[in-house]
């Protein structure tokens, strides 16, 4: 009994590490799904590219993978930013995001990963860091440094994401251009501008996110798949574009899905994610912390 | 023309194509023609639901996947003749696509896309569970050397995919000239408007969903004879899922037309580029047809062909379509 109750403890506590993590992942998409409704199924993608930078830095130039990521923001900022210029002109403009937009990211999710898979090879790739080694024990608990480190960061790019969304002119225009875009045209903002940055920001978060993910477990180009999923899962369930919500949900999935490995095995908990998405849309699709 | 004579036609033409594979008299050909037919019914498929009604489903693989593991099951089970599979497994694949219609159609049409990718991992987390048909070790399924008057079985598995994708088609050409068909493109072009004038939107989803899931479902059912050893990763592939989506968009997805020419160009290039230079290669190919399409030609082949000659798109493509959703989408104050 003991035993289990100890097992119990370690898995809660490493989904809880887990989520946060899962929630950094989750916020890009809260902010391009929930907030702009741009389908972005394309996300994971993004993640995997950034963890791939990751990696490529720190084998050639030894340098810390988060440090890498937050220098390569920008990069990504930019990309984003382009590829919403992309989605613009070619589908919102013409009305047709509802089949042609969603089918154009799909062919980004594909054009990345086959990329990487060609340039890299299917492999199994992972970095070094001083904190992945180590593990901490408290009493019985095992708290693994390679995820520590990445939930800590993962619940800081949350809060500084939430106030800059909150308390700046930007984050507010961003906020509003969801509700009415037409009443922000009438304030002068043009929202095509916001919905750039916004959509920018978004990528950038896919960077730091790439960085988590090779810190926390080896990353080859079509780890991103599993994700799709578990990334909507999360949006839907906390409710779309509530980064507060997005935040609760990702540690409620992350401690689900690592209960359920624990006690029924890692082959079941894929399923874990996607029975509270389907769950979600059938009983409560405004999520927990709908608007 | 009548759709009787459409399918005589049809059949006509799947007969030709067939007796020039056996008069080629290499198994090949029969090999890679059975994988581009397997396209043509996907494809025709995906377009019942996506370009008839606008509604993105991601989940070929798992409703494909579907039709291929209840094969094996029902093969474990008592080894039925693959036309009766067929049946059967559409009847499965058409079940769920009504569930999973049913719980995600009353959303708006993004919730339905991811709600198809979510449908693709549970199924796929469920057959690797599921010991009885291989869970991930996978099943073997030894398919006789030969049946009744076909010299290899294999001409027995292509003139099977033949006569669905010959009944796929004439299915899709049925329903798109039909009131079905015309209720299809309401909700393609303003579901709040359509059913605001009556039409009965959630019945019609769920209908497209059924038929849609169940070819789908048929497309896979001949599978596991095909490959001889079906392994989940291999049934739910997302080359499916992918293939399924580019073949009707780079064709053109509002006629029957599109999809077939879509996978026959796009199936015969893969059969190809996986020979020539390597199947990574060729998925790359499709990603960036389907990317370059989407952005450069959003009507498909189809819709550059009509530009080319300078007409109104007429009966050759059944209905004109009409970026009927454009002006409604400029932001501006509600009339």
């Amino acid at each position: 009994m003991i035993f289990s109750f100890d097992l119990l403890i370690n898995a809660i506590v490493s989904g809880i590490l887990i989520g946060a993590f899962y929630a950094a992942v989750t916020a890009g998409v809260s902010l391009s799904f929930g907030i702009l409704d741009i389908v972005n199924i394309a996300h994971p993608a993004f993640i995997i590219l950034g963890s791939y930078i990751a990696y490529i830095v720190s084998v050639s130039l030894g340098l810390d993978p988060i440090i890498t990521s937050i220098l390569v923001m920008p990069a990504f900022y930019a990309l984003g930013a382009g590829i919403y210029q992309i989605y613009y002109v070619s589908f919102e403009k013409r009305g047709q995001e509802s089949l042609r937009g969603l089918a154009f990211f799909f062919g980004l999710l594909f054009i990345t990963e086959v990329s990487l898979v060609l340039y890299f090879g299917v492999d199994y790739r992972y970095v070094e860091a001083p904190y992945i080694g180590p593990t901490w024990h408290i009493g019985y608990v095992d708290i693994p440094m390679r995820l520590l480190v990445p939930c800590l960061v993962s619940l800081l790019l949350i809060a500084v994401l939430q106030l800059v969304l909150t308390r700046t002119f930007i984050g507010r225009a961003i906020m509003a251009v969801a509700q009415d875009q037409f009443a922000l045209q009438l304030m002068a903002v043009d929202p095509i501008r916001i919905k750039r940055i916004a959509f920018g920001i978004s990528i950038a978060t896919a960077s730091l996110a790439g960085a988590f993910l090779i810190i926390i477990q080896p990353v080859e180009p079509s780890v991103g798949r599993q994700y799709i999923g578990r990334v909507f899962a999360i949006c839907v369930l906390g409710g779309m574009g509530s980064l507060p919500g997005t935040l609760i949900a990702a540690l409620l999935i992350g401690v689900f899905e690592s209960l359920t490995s624990t006690f029924y095995g890692p082959s079941w908990a894929p399923a874990v994610s996607f029975g509270f998405l389907l769950l979600a849309l059938a009983v409560r699709p405004a999520g927990l912390l709908g608007r | 023309m009548r759709s009787p004579l459409f399918f005589l036609i049809c059949l006509i033409v799947g007969g030709a194509v067939f007796a020039a594979a056996v008069a080629l008299g290499n198994d090949y050909y029969f090999f890679a023609g059975y994988v581009v037919l397997q396209y043509v019914v996907l494809s025709t498929a995906w377009n019942i639901l996506g370009g008839y009604c606008g509604y993105v489903n991601f989940g070929s693989a798992a409703f494909f996947a579907l039709g291929a593991y209840s094969t094996v099951a029902l093969h474990r089970l008592y080894p039925l003749p693959i036309p009766a599979m067929l049946i059967a497994d559409g009847v499965v694949s058409g079940v769920v696509g009504f569930g999973m219609g049913y719980l995600t159609l009353r959303l708006r049409g993004a919730f339905f896309a991811i709600a198809t990718l979510a449908l693709a991992v549970v199924l796929e987390t469920l057959i690797v569970n599921w010991e009885y048909v291989g869970g991930s070790r996978g099943a073997y399924i030894v398919r006789p050397e030969s049946i009744g008057p076909f010299g290899n079985y294999i001409e027995y598995l292509f003139l099977i995919m033949m006569l669905l994708a010959v009944a796929a088609i004439t299915a899709a050409r049925v329903i798109e000239r039909s009131r079905l068909g015309f209720g299809f493109a309401t909700i393609r072009d303003d579901e709040l408007a359509a059913e605001a004038s009556g039409v009965p939107t959630l019945r019609l989803k769920l209908i497209a969903t059924t038929i849609s899931g169940a070819l789908m479902g048929m497309a896979g059912a001949p599978f596991p004879y095909y490959i001889g050893y079906l392994q989940p990763s291999s049934a739910f592939s997302l080359d499916y899922a992918v293939n399924s989506i580019a073949m009707p968009l780079i064709g053109g997805t509002t006629s029957w037309v599109g999809p077939l020419i879509g996978a026959i160009l796009l199936g015969s290039l893969q059969q190809l580029a996986t020979v020539t230079i390597s199947s990574a290669v060729n998925l790359l190919i499709v990603g960036l047809l389907l990317v370059g399409f989407v952005i450069v030609a959003p009507n498909g082949i189809i819709g550059l062909v009509h530009k080319y000659l300078q007409r109104k798109p007429d009966d050759f493509v059944g209905r004109r379509h009409v970026d009927a959703e454009a002006p409604n989408r400029v932001p501006g104050p509600a009339p």
